[in-house]
C-alpha cells in the first residue's frame, strides 16, 4: 500500500551541518560508489566520457551565495538528498505501491520490481530527491544506505550511510530523529536545525543546521585617518597641465 | 515541466473520447445500429488510443497492470481503474445499441459517470501536486472537465450544448491562465525557503552541483518555448474554443462540424503543450532557475 504509516517506531535520518560543509563532494562520490553496486539497479551514466555527460545521483551538492543586509556575502555549500519526509508526497502518488515508507524506521524506499517508471513521484517531490535511471527505467532514490546500517558483515564503524562515513569535515550526522535524547536530536535542538520548504507540508525527517553567525571585529581602524586624501585638486604646474589637457 | 508528446496526445485525445462517451451514455444523440457503431468507434479510438499513448512514456510499460492496485491513495491509479471500468461498461452499453438496438439506460448513466470520473482523475493527478503551484487549483479539474464536456458535445453533434460548453471552457481557460501566471510568485515557496538561508540574507545560486544537465533539469526545469507562450495562447484560444463555436453558429453541415472538431482538438493540444511547458516545478529554485 502506498498510504503512509500513521507513525513510525523510529525516524532514521540525516542532520547536515551547513556551517562545516566544505563543498568537497566526497559524499556525492561515496554515495554513487556504494549505491551503484548494492541496493537495486546500478546508477547509470549516459555519455560519461563524451561532450554531454549525465547520470543518476542520489545526493548532490549545491553552492549558494548569501548576501546579508550588512557585511560581506558568504558561500554556503548545500548537500541535498532524500529527506525521508513523514508526509512523503512521493509515496501517496505511486500508482503501483512500489514506493513505501517503512514503519520500523521511517526510511522511504522504492521496490524496483514494482516500479513502472511513470515519474510521478519525482514530480511530487519538491526537493528533487528522486531521479529516474535512464538505463533501467526505474526510480532511484536515497535508501539511507539501508544495506549498510543493518549490515552485520561490516565493522560497526561502517554501519552508517556512505555519505556520513566519508565526510571529511564531519558535516553529516546519522541517527534517530524520533528519539529526543539521541545525539542528532540534541544537535538539532542546540543549533536550531531547520526544515527545507516547510510550507510544502512534507515534514522532512532530515534537518539542516544553519551556518553559525560570523565573528565580528569591533571596527577600530587606526590607519583610516592617515589614509584620507591630502590634496583634492592639483595645483601649480600639474594643475595647469591637468586643465590644459582637459581643454584639448 | 517537460511537455512529453505522449502525455499531451493522451490527455487531449482521451479527454475528447471520454467526453464523447459521456454524451453517448446519456443517450445524446439516441443512436442505434450503424450510426451508433461509428460514434462508439470514434469514442473508443480516441479514449483507448490516448490511454495507449500514455504508456509510451513509462520506463516499464509491461508492468502497467500493477497501477490498478493503489486506487485508495493514488489519483494515477484511480485514473487507470476508472478508465478501464468506463471502457468495459460503455463497450457493453454500446454493444446493446449497435447489435440489439436496445438502450440499457442505467448502464449508460454508469458509463457516463465513469467516463467523467476518468477525466476528473486525470486532472487531479496534476491538481494534487503542491510542487507545481500553477496546477494546484480547483480550476484545473474544472478546465479538464469543461473541455471534455464541450469537446464531447461537439463530437456527439450536440450543437447547442457544444456552443455553450466550449464558450464556458474558453472562459475557464482564460481564468486558469490568469491565475497560473501569478501562482508561483504567490506561493510561499522561493529560494529562501528552499535553502532555509533566507533568514541570513539574499540567496543566489552560486554553483550548480555539476556542469552538465540531469534528469531533474530535463524533466522539471524545462524552459524552452516560453518565448512564444503569448502567441501560442492566442492560437490555442482561437482554434480550441472560438473557431469551433463560430463554425457551429453557421448553418449546420457535416463538413463544418468535422472542421470544428479538428480545430478544437488541435487547439486543445496546443493548450495542453502550454499546460506542461509553462508549469514551474519548485525544484527549479535549487538550481536558481526561477
Amino acid at each position: 500500500m502506498t498510504t503512509l504509516p500513521g507513525t513510525t517506531t523510529r525516524k532514521l535520518g540525516l542532520v547536515i551541518d551547513l556551517d562545516t560543509c566544505v563543498g568537497c563532494h566526497a559524499c556525492v562520490i561515496a554515495c554513487k560508489g556504494w549505491n551503484t553496486e548494492n541496493y537495486g539497479a546500478p546508477l547509470s551514466d549516459q555519455d560519461p566520457y563524451g561532450a554531454a555527460p549525465s547520470g543518476t545521483f542520489l545526493n548532490r551538492v549545491h553552492s549558494y551565495e548569501v548576501q546579508p543586509a550588512h557585511g560581506t556575502a558568504q558561500l554556503v555549500h548545500f548537500p541535498k538528498s532524500c529527506l525521508h519526509c513523514e508526509d512523503a508526497p512521493c509515496v501517496t502518488v505511486c500508482p503501483t505501491g512500489a514506493s513505501y515508507k517503512r514503519i520500523e524506521d521511517g526510511i522511504v524506499l522504492v521496490n524496483e520490481s514494482d516500479c513502472i517508471g511513470c515519474g510521478l513521484c519525482a514530480w511530487a517531490c519538491p526537493y528533487g530527491a528522486r531521479e529516474m535511471d535512464q538505463a533501467e527505467g526505474v526510480m532511484k532514490k536515497c535508501t539511507l544506505c539501508v544495506d549498510r546500517i543493518y549490515n552485520d558483515n561490516l565493522p560497526e564503524v561502517d554501519r552508517v550511510p556512505a555519505c556520513v562515513r566519508t565526510c571529511p569535515a564531519g558535516a553529516r550526522h546519522f541517527g534517530d530523529l524520533g528519539d529526543p535524547e539521541s545525539e542528532v536530536s540534541r544537535l538539532v535542538a542546540e543549533r536550531g536545525g531547520m526544515d527545507l520548504m516547510p510550507e510544502q507540508g512534507t515534514r522532512p525527517v532530515n534537518k539542516y543546521l544553519p551556518p553559525r553567525p560570523r565573528d565580528r571585529l569591533d571596527e577600530v581602524d587606526v590607519l583610516a585617518p592617515l589614509l584620507a586624501p591630502v590634496a583634492e585638486d592639483a595645483r601649480g604646474f600639474l594643475g595647469w597641465l591637468d586643465r590644459a589637457l582637459a581643454r584639448l | 515541466m517537460h511537455p512529453a508528446p505522449s502525455v499531451i496526445v493522451f490527455t487531449t485525445l482521451s479527454g475528447a473520447g471520454f467526453g464523447l462517451l459521456f454524451w453517448l451514455g446519456l443517450g445524446l444523440p439516441a443512436v442505434t445500429g450503424r450510426v451508433a457503431f461509428a460514434l462508439f468507434a470514434i469514442a473508443f479510438t480516441l479514449a483507448a488510443g490516448g490511454l495507449m499513448a500514455s504508456t509510451f512514456h513509462l520506463g516499464h510499460p509491461e508492468r502497467a497492470w500493477k497501477a490498478f492496485s493503489q486506487w485508495r491513495s493514488s489519483w494515477l491509479s484511480r485514473e487507470g481503474v476508472c478508465a478501464v471500468a468506463a471502457l468495459l461498461i460503455m463497450a457493453a452499453y454500446g454493444a446493446g445499441l449497435v447489435f440489439f438496438g436496445a438502450r440499457l439506460v442505467a448502464l449508460g448513466w454508469l458509463g457516463a459517470a465513469l467516463s467523467l470520473g476518468t477525466v476528473l482523475a486525470t486532472a487531479m493527478i496534476y491538481a494534487q501536486l503542491r510542487t507545481v503551484p500553477r496546477w494546484q487549483t480547483p480550476l484545473t479539474p474544472a478546465l479538464f472537465i469543461a473541455i471534455a464536456l464541450g469537446g464531447g458535445a461537439l463530437l456527439a453533434g450536440q450543437v447547442g450544448a457544444a456552443m455553450v460548453l466550449l464558450a464556458l471552457a474558453g472562459l475557464v481557460q482564460v481564468l486558469w491562465w490568469r491565475r497560473g501566471d501569478r501562482a508561483l510568485a504567490e506561493s510561499a515557496t522561493d529560494i529562501a525557503s528552499a535553502t532555509g538561508l533566507g533568514r541570513i540574507g539574499h540567496v543566489r545560486s552560486f554553483a550548480p552541483p555539476h556542469t552538465g544537465t540531469n534528469y531533474l533539469l530535463r524533466e522539471m526545469v524545462h524552459e524552452v518555448g516560453r518565448k512564444h507562450a503569448a502567441r501560442l495562447r492566442v492560437i490555442a484560444l482561437a482554434l480550441g474554443y472560438v473557431l469551433p463555436v463560430a463554425l457551429l453558429a453557421l448553418p449546420f453541415s457535416h463538413a463544418l462540424a468535422a472542421l470544428a472538431a479538428l480545430c478544437h482538438l488541435v487547439g486543445i493540444a496546443a493548450a495542453r503543450w502550454l499546460f506542461f511547458a509553462e508549469a514551474e516545478h519548485v525544484v527549479g529554485f535549487y538550481y536558481g532557475k526561477r
